[in-house]
């Protein structure tokens, strides 16, 4: 039975080549735009007001209304089919039909066969590409909340709430094509994909706020055959719940077919308490949407100069300012420190601590470790964490030092860095004093010593321990390994 | 008390030269409809108590000596299906019986905005779905010229509120023939213009790529006027022309010499002699003012109607779609959501209505979208490309409105294929976006009104209204 629950959910791509099979995954993500008013009306977008007050006829999908197309709405789409690499080509819209209480006009306006952005892709930051089959627009439905039942679903509430503030607010399906192969790559994917969204200022891409909504189509086959039969999995609000619920999925479909059952192509909902996927509905049952070109709404074929003009405007994209850190630091642009850094946008702060003068490895780490929660634009003036990189290049102060001074800094929005460590007590040790607490160090750790002398590079954390106690975290732990490395001959 | 006029241009300068008050007038339509509405129930709603208001408002800025409007006391009547701001507009449908809309229509704006006064809201086919308004909720229109017969459809109690003289003009809209059809077979004019020339925004859809509204008249002249009025750029409608109004009334009066008249050679055939006897002598009327004769071919126009029968009810199937009982309208109760959308729309809508929605809901299904909607595009832009051509050669192009005049009630209505048959003359123009209009042109058979229809290329509605006048003219001497 597919929905039993699973004896182990072990699927590293290792494991699971051990098996024969690999995972392929495609990932349908909506995001919602961050327009001023929606796709097709003047009522605002806005998160979070009072229900049903950002209405207006078009939205409420009155007789007669009309709809008109938001030129920020296709501008901000554009902008996201430049990001990620898309053809931008001109496009017309479709009506997608189907009843639900909260699709107003009981069909949604979308993008069908001709859509805005076409044939791009997405680099992740551990080199993979990823392919972009489309990114188009279309508009948001308006939100249920079903009142009684035991689902939380329509079926068997005794009345359900409607809220249209989000109907008809802008959204773009970026759609990928099935490159993915591990739920790390998928995970990597949407990571970098919000990244991108939030640099280029489409969207805010929340996935707890529901304005980043990721689908995953997954299926598995054993490599040099046809894909298998896909399910949709649905309800994943986390990046981390993406990546369980495929590892999930991928297992629940290979215990399928090793047991000799059949993939059915369906829908499935994600349960993130329980931690598995079960049947949302299969498709036999899927709509008949009938979509036929939106007679109300003109072609949109944006002219090569609006095109140019937003390719010309788009800010710097993770992946430019990962290349740039890394130019800068001599860093590898996979390193922890440098995706950090890029994601919280304090890229440019390091580079102003460098062009104040400061040293561009310590500036990287620095912020990476202390500027956590300070945003794009820390409070800590760059000459000051310059001169801070400066005294711990030179010598100056121990990177334990520095590392006090540092939180001192954050802590007072600023300072005089040499001032700071001045009154702490903070200066430098010198060598021979070093050198003799290095010497009695050994003799008080004649083992651990020995095993450093063969070779144990592990062994050498007792040593500077101890070397680090005696001098109250004074002395520095590269002139420490130096005289210890000199002392070993 | 000075007479009443009966056109609108007439009673607009009157009104405005203080000869007469826009009360009185108002006074004077109101006291026809109260005497004859009973019998031609041209209105579902007739909306006394605010046209007097208005009327009052206008008389009392024209004694201010502020100015007013090329319509200032003008009646008009408006079809059902044009929202208008806190009044019922039902689309003679009891899905939407007691809506009121939060809005105005914009042709019902700008015609406020010209001084003209709404007199009611008038009957037509439920959802301007037929020709001959036996298909409203609330009961069918009689034409004025004998009660006994149908005024013709969708807009039939428009186009029998101008030949009753409730108002002087009418709007209605014209999806296939809706207002052109009505007015030839109630004997008044009646245009519709370039598709997006008049802004469909509050106009309850039919079919979108279709639907266009526009004015019913006692004379083509007031025709062209109303024209002017609810023409012209809307930004509320994306399909609207971004153009401002044209100058109309001009055209009317200038006559045809020089002009070439297109006669279709190869028309599809089922008119009745007595209205092909009439365009013949449109056609000999037209060469004696001065214009060339012109024999065209439209080859695809015979696959017109079936083209229309696909895309129409296609685009009503899904527009009619929001009518689901969760927001407005109509709700019959149910044990679940599914079942309340089935019990209301089964309860809302008439057979007509139900027969379209079913037959757009096949053309666009999957497997079939091909074959007919897919395929009804395709003949839709053959027809265009045959009216291209032959507008290389000739101005515009003369048919009959209607194959037949007006016929009695209960002939055709249970029969639907005769029924669609009244439009196969006027569907053509709809398919390729052009205008059309309408003038009468003499009786035919037992003395009702025979209709000639104008066609002219997008956006020619000079050419059109030139030729309209023409007719106009000689109309007064044919039988």
């Amino acid at each position: 039975m597919s929905d039993s629950p699973l004896s182990s959910i072990v699927s590293t791509p290792e494991q699971m080549l051990e098996g024969g099979w690999e995972m392929i995954v495609g990932l349908e993500v909506h995001v919602e735009l961050a327009t001023k008013t929606k796709l097709f009306s003047g009522s605002p977008n806005r998160f979070g007001d009072e229900p049903n007050v950002n209405i207006d006829p078009v939205t409420l999908g009155l007789p007669g209304a009309l709809p008109v197309l938001n030129r920020q709405a296709v501008e901000l789409a554009m902008r996201i089919g430049v990001a990620l690499n898309c053809s931008i080509q001109p496009c017309i819209f479709h009506r997608k039909n189907y009843f639900y209480p909260d699709m107003p006009k009981a069909y949604q306006i979308s993008q069908y066969d001709i859509p805005l952005n076409v044939d791009g892709f997405l680099v992740l930051p551990s080199g993979t590409r990823i392919g972009v089959e489309r990114a188009h627009l279309e508009e948001d439905t308006g939100k249920s909340t079903h009142i009684g039942g035991a689902t939380g679903r329509i079926h068997g509430s005794d009345y359900s709430l409607i809220d249209f503030n989000r109907a008809g607010v802008p959204l773009v399906e970026i759609v990928s094509r099935p490159d993915i192969r591990t739920s790390e790559h998928a995970k990597e994917y949407v990571a970098e994909l919000r990244a991108i969204l939030e640099v280029i200022g489409a969207s805010d891409a929340k996935m707890e706020e529901g304005s980043m909504r990721v689908d995953a189509n997954v299926s598995v086959h054993k490599p040099g055959t046809p894909f298998g039969t896909r399910c949709e999995i649905k309800n994943v609000n986390s990046i981390r719940a993406l990546g369980r619920a495929i590892d999930y999925e991928a297992r629940r479909q290979i215990d399928v077919l090793d047991n000799g059952g059949e993939i059915r192509q369906e829908t499935r909902h994600w349960d993130d308490a329980q931690g598995r996927t079960h049947t949302l509905r299969v498709k036999e049952d899927a709509d008949d949407y009938r979509y036929f070109p939106e007679p109300d709404l003109v072609p949109v074929a944006p002219d090569a100069a609006w095109v140019q003009a937003v390719r010309d405007n788009l800010p710097m994209l993770p992946a430019a300012r990962r290349e740039a850190l890394s130019a800068l630091t001599g860093y590898d642009t996979r390193s922890e420190a440098i995706i950090v850094v890029v994601e919280r946008a304090q890229h440019e702060y390091v580079q102003a601590v460098v062009d104040a003068g400061g040293d561009a490895v310590r500036a990287l780490i620095y912020v990476q470790q202390a500027f956590a929660d300070a945003g794009p634009v820390p409070s800590v003036p760059a000459k000051d964490l310059a001169a801070l990189t400066l005294l711990e290049r030179d010598g100056k102060l121990s990177a334990t030092q520095a590392k006090t001074v540092l939180s001192e800094l954050v802590e007072n929005g600023g300072g005089d860095a040499a001032a700071i460590a001045a009154s702490k007590g903070f200066e430098a040790m010198d060598n021979s004093a070093v050198e003799a607490m290095v010497d009695e160090a050994i003799a008080a750790d004649p083992d651990a010593w020995a095993k450093y002398c063969a070779g144990e590079q592990k062994a050498a954390g007792a040593i500077v321990g101890r070397v680090m106690k005696a001098s109250q975290g004074k002395a520095d732990g590269k002139v420490v390994n130096a005289i210890m490395q000199s002392r070993r001959g | 008390m000075a007479t009443i006029p009966t056109t609108a241009s007439e009673i607009a300068a009157a009104v405005a030269a203080g000869t007469i008050t826009a009360r009185q007038v108002i006074d004077e339509h109101l006291g026809r409809i109260d005497a004859r509405e009973s019998d031609i129930h041209a209105f579902n709603l007739v909306t006394a108590t605010q046209a007097r208001a208005q009327a009052d408002a206008i008389d009392a800025a024209i004694a201010a000596g502020q100015p007013v409007g090329p319509l200032a006391g003008v009646p008009i009547a408006i079809k059902d299906n044009m929202c208008t701001h806190g009044i019922d507009t039902t689309c003679s449908s009891k899905i939407l019986e007691g809506w009121k809309p939060p809005y105005d229509a914009t042709v019902v704006s700008r015609l406020r905005d010209a001084g003209a006064i709404m007199v009611g809201k008038t009957n037509l086919d439920e959802f301007a779905m037929g020709s001959s308004t036996e298909n409203s909720a609330f009961g069918p229109t009689r034409n004025p010229r004998d009660v006994s017969r149908v005024p013709g459809g969708s807009s039939g109690g428009s186009a029998a509120a101008v030949a009753a003289g409730f108002a002087p003009v009418s709007l209605g809209s014209d999806t296939g023939g809706s207002i052109r059809q009505p007015a030839a077979l109630c004997g008044i004019v009646g245009v519709k213009p370039t598709y997006g020339l008049v802004s469909r925004y509050g106009l309850v859809a039919y079919a979108s790529s279709l639907d266009q509204i526009g004015p019913f008249a006692t004379t083509v002249a007031d025709a062209a006027l109303l024209t002017e009025v609810i023409a012209g750029h809307d930004v509320m409608d994306s399909t609207s022309i971004p153009l401002d109004a044209p100058s109309l009334v001009p055209a009317v009066t200038q006559g045809v010499a020089g002009m070439k008249i297109g006669r279709v050679t190869d028309l599809p055939e089922g008119a009745e002699p007595e209205v092909t006897q009439r365009l013949n002598e449109a056609f000999a009327a037209l060469e004696k003012a001065g214009a060339t004769i012109v024999d065209i071919t439209l080859p695809s126009l015979s696959y017109a109607l079936t083209a229309y029968y696909l895309i129409a009810p296609a685009e009503a199937s899904s527009n009619l779609a929001r009518f689901d009982g969760v927001r407005y309208g109509l709700r019959v109760t149910a044990p679940d959501t599914n079942a309340m959308y089935g019990a209301t729309r089964a309860e809302g809508f008439g057979d007509e209505v139900k027969r379209r929605i079913m037959l757009g809901t096949y053309a666009l299904s999957a497997g079939y979208y091909d074959a007919y909607y897919g395929k009804a595009l395709k003949v839709r832009r053959l027809i265009a490309q045959d009216f291209e051509r032959a507008y290389q050669s000739v101005d515009v192009i003369l048919t009959p409105t209607s194959p037949v005049v007006a016929f009695k009630f209960g002939d055709k209505v249970d029969d639907p294929m005769s029924m669609y048959l009244c439009d196969i003359y006027t569907i053509p123009t709809n398919l390729a976006g052009h205008p059309g209009m309408s003038v009468p042109f003499g009786t035919g058979a037992n003395g009702m009104p025979v209709g000639v229809q104008v066609l002219a290329p997008a956006l020619g509605e000079v050419a059109m209204f030139r030729v309209g006048g023409a007719l106009e003219l000689a109309a007064g001497g044919v039988s």
